[in-house]
């Protein structure tokens, strides 16, 4: 259950940038989670509660922007979507590839009051 | 502003890294699932090369001092750290046991993670190398159950093929699906209880250590 250091790591940013901003509270965090991330949305929800709990994300709305996991094979250049890390490439088969995006795992913004 | 949520364990991993490089140490990262092997894997790769390579050993469990008490019996130079409810190794705390190890220049460090195929894969430690290790005794599918580990890893040990006479076990059915998720992985098949195929594993170390210099 990685998803609670994740939530803690996110919360640690929340509070720097807070405190950057000279702001008591947060409330809206955006964040961009990639489907290659390793992160469980579900997971990431069950932990959350507890995470902000007494923290500047308290009270926040979390918004979750999903991306989708693409890469470029190497072998013939087609891009494709992928949903996993062994998905080969559609037109040769190729397992070579450059993930492109799908990786991300970023606090993208915060409003803070 | 934009930030990456493991910023904080990247930048210490960086740091690690540098201070390895510094002290030509080569660092590994020994993850698998529970029971695959990992700790008796390490006992016979020090116990058949500790008198010509230096090594230093890192131990991660959520739990006890077992581990470190099966290495520090080969008269090794071990550090335990106990993670309590946490599934992975991070960063700062090897970069706490490193200060402790005081470890010598142009040395092996070997770092056993919590024994978990999930979590650890997302946490960079400072490694120079990502070794799996998986035994003949879990199912050949795990390539592809547990793919962000084997997407991670450089190196894949498959541990108890001496049990393989017993199991219903198709070896290149696991490397195809490790293959799939990662083409570039470099593939030992050993038995850390009879010794059988160590020497590659073996001569593969010493040869990343020279490359190190």
């Amino acid at each position: 259950m990685h998803e609670l250091s994740i939530a803690m790591g996110i919360v640690k940013i929340a509070e720097e940038e807070a405190r950057k901003a000279g702001a008591s509270t947060v409330e809206v965090i955006e964040l961009e989670i990639g489907t290659l991330a390793g992160i469980e949305l579900e997971s990431l929800e069950f932990v959350w509660p507890v995470a902000v709990r007494e923290t500047v994300l308290e009270k926040a709305e979390k918004r979750v922007q999903v991306i989708q996991g693409r890469a470029r094979c190497m072998d013939c250049d087609t891009e494709y979507e992928m949903e996993h890390f062994y998905d080969p490439c559609p037109h040769c088969s190729s397992n070579l590839k450059a993930i492109l995006q799908g990786k991300e795992l970023r606090v993208r913004a915060l409003e803070v009051v | 502003m934009e930030q990456d949520v493991l910023q904080h364990n990247q930048v210490m991993a960086a740091r690690n890294r540098g201070y390895f490089e510094a002290l030509n140490i080569f660092a590994l990262n020994l993850v698998s699932s529970p029971g695959s092997g990992k700790t008796a894997l390490l006992e016979r790769t020090l116990a058949d090369l500790k008198e010509t390579l230096n090594f230093y050993v890192i131990e991660g469990d959520q739990q006890t001092v077992n581990d470190a008490n099966r290495i520090a019996a080969l008269d090794v130079p071990v550090m335990q750290i106990n993670t309590g409810k946490g599934c992975h190794l991070e960063s700062d705390m090897v970069f706490e046991a490193v200060k402790k190890l005081g470890m010598k220049p142009d040395s092996i460090l070997m770092i056993e993670n919590v024994g978990n195929l999930v979590c650890p894969s997302m946490f960079d430690l400072g490694e120079q190398k990502r070794v799996v290790i998986i035994s003949t005794t879990e199912g050949e599918d795990k390539p592809i159950k547990y793919p962000d580990m084997f997407h991670t890893s450089d190196v894949c040990i498959i541990n108890k093929i001496d049990l393989m006479p017993y199991l219903n076990f198709d070896l290149q059915r696991l490397k195809d699906y490790a293959l799939q998720v990662n083409p570039h992985l470099q593939f030992f098949e050993v038995s850390a209880t009879t010794g059988e195929g160590m020497e590659p594993w073996y001569a593969w170390l010493r040869k990343q250590l020279e490359k190190n210099q």
